[in-house]
């Protein structure tokens, strides 16, 4: 009794940080080696040299000066994506109405900048456009917010009905009231590149992937060091053991909501106000649901979802020059992304039954 | 064999059982016969393999090695199915229905695929079974909605629904009335004569002896003895007891003597009645608490009672006559629809569960898992869930988790929490050790009014007595306690009055004298209820 009691304080003992590490790396390898490995069979079967392929991703993803810069740039809206839904995800809120969030706040900032620098300096614009966009974002989560908090609705039904309209009225607002009549297509004015967010140093890319990328740092750090982020875990995790412990589930619901589409909203700002300067009629990258895998496989960690959307960015990037030059459809990256996914499971679940098995 | 040809084929025989768990050896050789017409009881503490073996006839689990014989062959019970299959039915200790369908919509699974839902011979069916075990239940309400003792009774429902050769039933008089336990053994006995075999799990010996026909004892998943239908009906109850205590301990049981003692005086001793000085005014004041319900749950009606400092009240009832209702109304969980609750002076009618809180009222939750723990979080966390945002542990909101770890190890320490370390998760400690962690979390702090609820549902003998004494060490400490128990005998053992609830209302409040179990029964089925 006393050895058994014994050895499963071993095994809750804190292990050596380094061998741990080393541990989830390995978790964490494997799966990305399966993946390319069994999505060079299919680009085999495609008739394709995989290696090719593989080399030109990289390349132009990662490895050329344009590549990589693309590629960092292409982060941003990524990583305020990934902020939002790990705010959502960790207090169990299923916010997958993102889009919507998203395009909705980059429209309103790409009428709003042109509109406002002619009358303040620029970075009060920018600091302007930052925040409406945030609000625009939290707005347009007040309804499923409310509905969850009063009603119990099912918010991925309703953020997903949002997101819809959100998307159909981002196209309204581009076509009709924001629409740049000296355009030929419909699009907003456009914002002048010098007005635009500040590149850092010499390079292409613009100092919203700092905004970006502090973001994901600090929601992290909120989840896991401060009371406010325990008590939206705590609501995630058991809404019931909330109400018990006194929490008031309804603010924290509300709060939740609106801080995440407020993340997503400033992604969009910072999309336009970094990159396009405008949003053209019809526009809209979808980001949203690309991301939520990668924040899956992060597990919701914020440190770790950085790396994934920087993996995730390079493929993008460089898939679609390969797509371009090699005929490698560009919805191939999202399949690498989908056997990631799987292999990351399957590790998951044969790690989970070593360790019962060692645990006999 | 040759010379018992004239037996009885068993119902069902298991022969060399073993059932190995990483750690733990579950059930270790063994061999137990059960016969049709007998009522069979497995007596044993937590731990002793009772429902490991269930699991094995169940179809749950699969032994690692022995044989199970099913009338006159041996058969492999390899899912539940088959061992339905083969006519056994058995009433799970967790309640095992599907929590968003109503009480029929439940009765009715597990019908071939193919085949219509027949609702009106099922509903014709449910009503017969009700009336059988004389509950009130109704067929339309969503089962998530019923309070456990509710949902059990569906459970039994259900195993008696396809009639069947074995009745399995895991303790499952612990949410029942005394009258509701004689209905039971009623139940049994009928069905006992109609040849079902029947495998009765209790811990109570007193059951034991009044309805089995057989008795046998597991300890440390071996059958350490049995006594045979013809040595228990020519034994006295007392006798009956001593033996099966001997079995379950041991003969030289000193360390467990405290075990023993609890289980052989279980219900036969009176809580010495403090001096409650009622000249003062009492701590808690409740006046006509009224509560909005949902649909098939209970109402709370017009519920008025005062407890006093240093006292203990006992609520009792049949599961899901609103006792819930009433706990979860005081700790502020429920908005009130009409009446007063005050704390000391302080009205607390319409304050927040955080607020009441504050004002010294402590909530001890019956769903430990449910609502009482956030079972992935460590138990650390779940140790100051009721915290979050307070200083020492938080300053300005930033979390100090060193000092939270610290001061979780100190409380596991002093509240023998058996857990590998403060960061484990709750969900995998044992549920004496999820109690003793919400203990450790209410009353740490100045409290001044506790509610129990069900505070040794599904304990271990050391379990319930460790609880038991820090129920009444802090009525000592002039605590006003409120104690919310289906078990009778436990409330007659602490408290100093019992009140009864019967369909949300209270339906008379008794003090806790000689012959107050009479009383209690009458309130318990509404004889006297307003």
């Amino acid at each position: 009794m006393t050895a058994q009691a014994a050895s499963a304080l071993q095994d809750e003992a804190p292990k050596p940080a380094v061998h741990a590490g080393l541990a989830t790396a390995v978790r964490v390898l494997i799966p990305i080696v399966l993946a390319l490995l069994v999505g060079a069979v299919v680009i085999f079967a495609l008739g394709k040299d995989p290696l090719t392929y593989y080399g030109y991703v990289m390349r132009r993803g990662l490895l050329s000066p344009t590549g990589v810069q693309a590629t960092i740039t292409r982060m941003a809206p990524l990583l305020m994506i990934s902020a939002g839904l790990i705010v959502a995800f960790r207090a169990g809120i299923w916010n997958l109405g993102v889009d919507g969030q998203f395009l909705l706040a980059a429209v309103v900032t790409a009428a709003l900048a042109p509109a406002l620098i002619d009358v303040v300096p620029g970075w009060l614009m920018i600091l302007i456009c930052l925040v409406v966009a945030t609000l625009v974002g939290a707005a347009w989560s007040v309804v499923p917010a409310f509905l969850k908090a009063r009603y119990g609705v099912n918010e991925i039904i309703t953020t997903l009905m949002m997101t819809f309209l959100g998307i159909g009225l981002a196209n309204v607002l581009v076509k009709i009231p924001f629409n740049d009549p000296t355009t030929t297509v419909p699009q907003t004015a456009t914002l002048a590149v010098e007005d635009r967010l500040p590149r850092l140093f010499d390079t292409t890319i613009h100092s919203g992937v700092l905004i970006a990328i502090a973001a994901v740092l600090l929601v992290h750090l909120m989840m896991t060091r401060t009371a406010f982020g325990l008590k939206l875990q705590i609501v995630g995790a058991n809404p019931r053991a909330a109400v018990h412990a006194g929490l008031n589930v309804s603010r924290l619901t509300f709060a939740t909501f609106a801080l995440s589409a407020g993340l997503v909203g400033l992604g969009g700002a910072i999309e336009v106000l970094g990159v396009w300067g405008t949003v053209r009629a019809d526009w809209n990258p979808a980001f949203g649901l690309l991301v939520v895998p990668l924040v899956f496989l992060a597990r919701f960690h914020g440190v770790a979802v950085i790396g994934f959307v920087l993996f995730f960015a390079v493929l993008m990037i460089g898939g679609e020059s390969a797509s371009r030059r090699l005929g490698v459809p560009t919805d191939f990256v999202l399949l690498l992304v989908g056997l990631l996914m799987v292999f990351l499971a399957l590790v998951e679940y044969l790690d989970h039954r070593r360790r019962q098995a060692t645990q006999a | 064999m040759t010379d018992r040809d004239h037996a009885v084929v068993p119902a069902v025989a298991v022969a060399g059982i073993t059932k190995r768990f990483p750690g733990v050896v579950a059930n270790d050789d063994i061999s137990l016969t059960f016969n049709p017409g007998e009522i069979h009881v497995l007596l044993g503490e937590n731990g002793a393999g009772k429902s490991t073996l269930i699991g094995i006839l169940a179809g749950m689990q699969q032994p690692d090695a022995g044989e199970i014989r099913v009338g006159d062959r041996a058969v492999r019970l390899a899912s539940p199915r088959d061992s339905l299959d083969r006519g056994i039915g058995t009433v799970f200790q967790h309640v095992l229905l599907v929590q968003s369908l109503t009480v029929v919509e439940n009765l009715m699974l597990g019908g071939p695929w193919s085949s219509r839902l027949d609702r009106t011979s099922a509903l014709a069916r449910f009503r017969e079974l009700c009336q059988v075990l004389a509950v009130t239940l109704d067929p339309d309400a969503q089962v998530g909605r019923l309070s456990l003792g509710e949902q059990q009774q569906v459970e039994i429902i259900r195993a008696l629904w396809h009639g069947g050769r074995v009745l399995i039933l895991d303790e499952p008089t612990s949410m029942l009335t005394p009258a509701g336990v004689r209905e039971l053994g009623l139940v049994m006995a009928r069905l006992r004569d109609q040849g079902v075999a029947i495998i009765f799990i209790t811990h109570k010996l007193k059951e034991a002896y009044e309805f089995g026909d057989r008795i046998s004892v597991l300890r440390l998943g071996r059958t350490v003895g049995e006594i045979t239908k013809e040595r228990l009906s020519a034994m006295s109850e007392q006798e009956a007891t001593d033996e099966v205590i001997r079995l379950m301990f041991g003969p030289t049981a000193t360390s467990e003597q405290g075990e023993a003692d609890t289980m052989a005086h279980e219900g036969r001793r009176r809580r010495r009645t403090v001096v409650v000085d009622r000249a003062q005014p009492p701590f808690l004041l409740v006046r006509d608490l009224s509560i909005e319900t949902r649909p098939g749950e209970s109402a709370l009606i017009d519920v008025s009672f005062d407890v006093w400092p240093g006292e203990i009240l006992g609520i009792a009832g049949v599961d899901g006559n609103g006792q819930k209702q009433l706990a979860e109304a005081l700790a502020g969980q429920r908005r009130t629809a009409s009446g007063t609750v005050a704390l000391r002076n302080t009205e607390i009618t319409h304050l927040s569960v955080a607020a009441r809180r504050e004002l010294g009222l402590r909530y001890i939750t019956d769903e430990r898992l449910g609502e009482g723990t956030v079972a992935a979080h460590s138990v650390s966390t779940n140790l100051f869930l009721k915290e979050i945002g307070k200083p020492p542990f938080w300053w300005r909101g930033i979390t100090r988790w060193d000092r939270i770890h610290s001061a979780a190890r100190n409380k596991i320490a002093t509240h023998d929490i058996r857990t590998p370390s403060e960061r484990t998760p709750i969900g995998r400690l044992s549920g004496g050790n999820i109690q003793k962690s919400l203990l450790a979390r209410e009353l740490s702090t100045e409290s001044g009014v506790v509610i129990f609820n069900k505070p040794t549902y599904g304990l271990d003998l050391h379990n319930i007595r460790s609880a038991r004494a820090r129920i009444r060490q802090g009525a000592d400490a002039g605590l006003a306690t409120i104690v919310i128990s289906t078990e009778l005998d436990e409330l007659v053992e602490l408290c100093d009055r019992i009140g009864v609830m019967y369909q949300g209302r209270l339906s008379g409040i008794v003090d806790n004298v000689e012959g107050a179990e009479i009383q209690i029964g009458l309130l318990m089925t509404g004889a006297e209820a307003a």
